[in-house]
């Protein structure tokens, strides 16, 4: 039972002589056909979840890797000539592309939320906000931060590592969450589909005793058993693909507001993957079967 | 063709078969008989390579037994047809899909053989039971079934165990017949029985050798049979 092209061909070609010899088996099929649903079902949860966590990742590292915040925290009677001289240090700092204090307005806009649209910015201790954007070279925060402590003391560079970091790393574990239910799910697949081969092979010990003595060999066995329980698996897992893309389609669209989970989704090509699942289970399933027919027919003489 | 040399068999502790030194030689007929329990069945399943022996050499078409892999016994197989008492079919094929079953897993198509099927069934008498299945054959049904299955590939040697053991004296005439008929076709032949009737009915009409177990060994039998 060697393993290569040529056993791959004689499973897609099929024998139906072969096919013929044992006998079919009902509660092994359904079995195979049901779990393979299933776990493609929820294979295509755990992709869209993968993906749509890569995405988040991705999005959030670049949209906050390329900027920094300094904030001018001072008295009112200095704010403005501290701002302008962080502006002009930053102005002349390499990899800095754009650097400009937000204006009253947006300041406003960012703390509505706490303390609604009416805010006198004036009666406030708020410090100023400078966004600073880097160029594609990126800049030399650790510099950065030293000049602007011996010339600006009320300046403080805040390059979003901060945060930025736990979100990137959160966002990834989740992918790899992701990833990792796909794994299992294919494991618990060769599980369900190892113990539904052994109950077919079982039940049909005398079947492989009368095939042994007419001279089958172990190939010519399983090849039977091999086909009969991938083909299951490809095809309920595909039913299961199918039903699983249906559902992610009806969910929520994306949305501004609507956060995380309504980004739970495919996009682009990225639609093309779930149909890996089906070819995945198949082979799940021939390796599966292949292996727990090599078991039982070596133990027959 | 099939030859053991000193072999010992030991099953749970005891020994079965010692020291048996036996030689089936190319169109031979034999016969091997023995009080149950005596160790014909094993002896019959050490020449077709379902058993290796504990001790001794046994040689298939020349090659040890134990040299061989499962596909080499798998290739043994169909050049020794093996007839049981207690004949095994597949109950969801018909009886024709049963006899042709060594061609099947052979890998020789049903239609290229359609001939030698057709011709085969009515040689055992069953051209008009074909398409039954085998739950619905009787015991003679059966036993001439397993008969035409065993010798489809035209094997080199058949191997039959208790043959007649549920079939009655008139259907056991007729498979005997058809063995005798096989080894006349240049097939060696080699029976298992404990029915002594059977092998002096067969005495008539070929020359056969008569082996008996006893005591662990096998020996040619004498005039008394």
């Amino acid at each position: 039972m060697k393993p290569g092209a040529g056993s791959l061909r004689a499973l897609l070609a099929g024998d139906r002589q072969a096919d013929r010899v044992v006998p079919p088996s009902g509660f092994t099929a359904q079995l195979t056909l049901f779990a393979a649903g299933a776990m493609a079902f929820l294979a295509v949860f755990a992709l869209a979840l993968s993906l749509a966590a890569g995405r988040l990742a991705e999005r959030w590292g670049s949209e906050l890797a390329r900027t920094a915040t300094v904030r001018i925290v001072a008295p009112l009677d200095q704010r403005a000539a501290q701002t302008e001289a962080a502006l002009r240090i930053l102005e002349t700092t390499r990899g800095v592309a754009t650097a400009r204090a937000l204006t009253d307005a947006e300041q406003q806009a960012l703390l509505a939320p706490w303390f609604g649209p009416d805010l006198a910015l004036d009666a406030l201790p708020v410090p100023r906000l400078i966004e600073v954007i880097e160029d594609s070279d990126g800049m030399d925060a650790a510099g950065l931060r030293l000049r602007l402590a011996a010339e600006v003391p009320g300046a403080v560079l805040d390059d979003h590592g901060r945060w930025r970091e736990p979100l990137v790393q959160a966002a990834s574990r989740l992918r790899l969450i992701g990833w990792v239910s796909i794994a299992l799910i294919a494991a618990a697949v060769a599980a369900m589909i190892t113990l539904a081969a052994q109950a077919a092979l079982a039940a049909n010990a005398q079947v492989i005793a009368v095939l042994r003595l007419v001279g089958a060999t172990d190939d010519y066995i399983a090849q039977a058993f091999v086909r009969r329980f991938t083909l299951r698996a490809l095809s309920g897992a595909a039913a299961g693909t199918v039903v699983g893309l249906i559902a992610v389609v009806l969910l929520p669209s994306a949305s501004e507001t609507g956060g995380f989970l309504t980004g739970l989704g495919f996009r682009g090509l990225h639609w093309l993957l779930p149909f890996l699942i089906p070819l995945l289970a198949g082979g799940v399933a021939f390796a599966a079967t292949r292996a727990a027919a090599r078991r039982t027919l070596r133990g027959l003489s | 063709m099939i030859e053991l040399e000193n072999v010992a068999y030991s099953y749970g502790g005891g020994e079965l078969l010692s020291d048996i030194t036996l030689k089936l030689a190319p169109g031979s007929f034999h016969f091997l008989t023995g009080p149950s329990g005596a160790g014909k069945t094993t002896l019959m399943k050490l020449c077709y390579g379902a058993l290796l022996p504990t001790a001794g050499h046994v040689r298939l078409f020349g090659a040890d037994v134990r040299g061989l892999g499962r596909d080499d016994i798998a290739m043994v197989r169909r050049r020794v047809g093996v007839v049981h008492q207690d004949v095994q079919f597949l109950d969801h094929l018909d009886l024709s899909e049963n006899v042709n079953l060594p061609l099947t897993v052979s890998g020789r198509s049903a239609d290229a053989a359609g001939g030698d099927l057709a011709e085969l069934m009515s040689w055992v008498g069953l051209t008009n039971r074909a398409n039954a299945l085998p739950p619905e054959l009787s015991g003679g049904e059966r036993q001439r079934a397993a008969l035409a299955r065993a010798v489809i590939m035209s094997p080199d040697v058949v191997l039959a165990d208790e043959p007649t053991g549920n079939i009655d004296w008139d259907m056991s005439q007729r498979l005997l017949r058809l063995l005798i008929e096989l080894n006349k076709m240049g097939k060696t032949v080699l029976i298992a029985t404990h029915d002594l009737s059977l092998i002096r009915a067969t005495k008539a009409h070929v020359q056969a050798r008569v082996l008996r177990i006893a005591n662990r060994r096998v020996q040619l039998a004498g005039a008394d049979l």
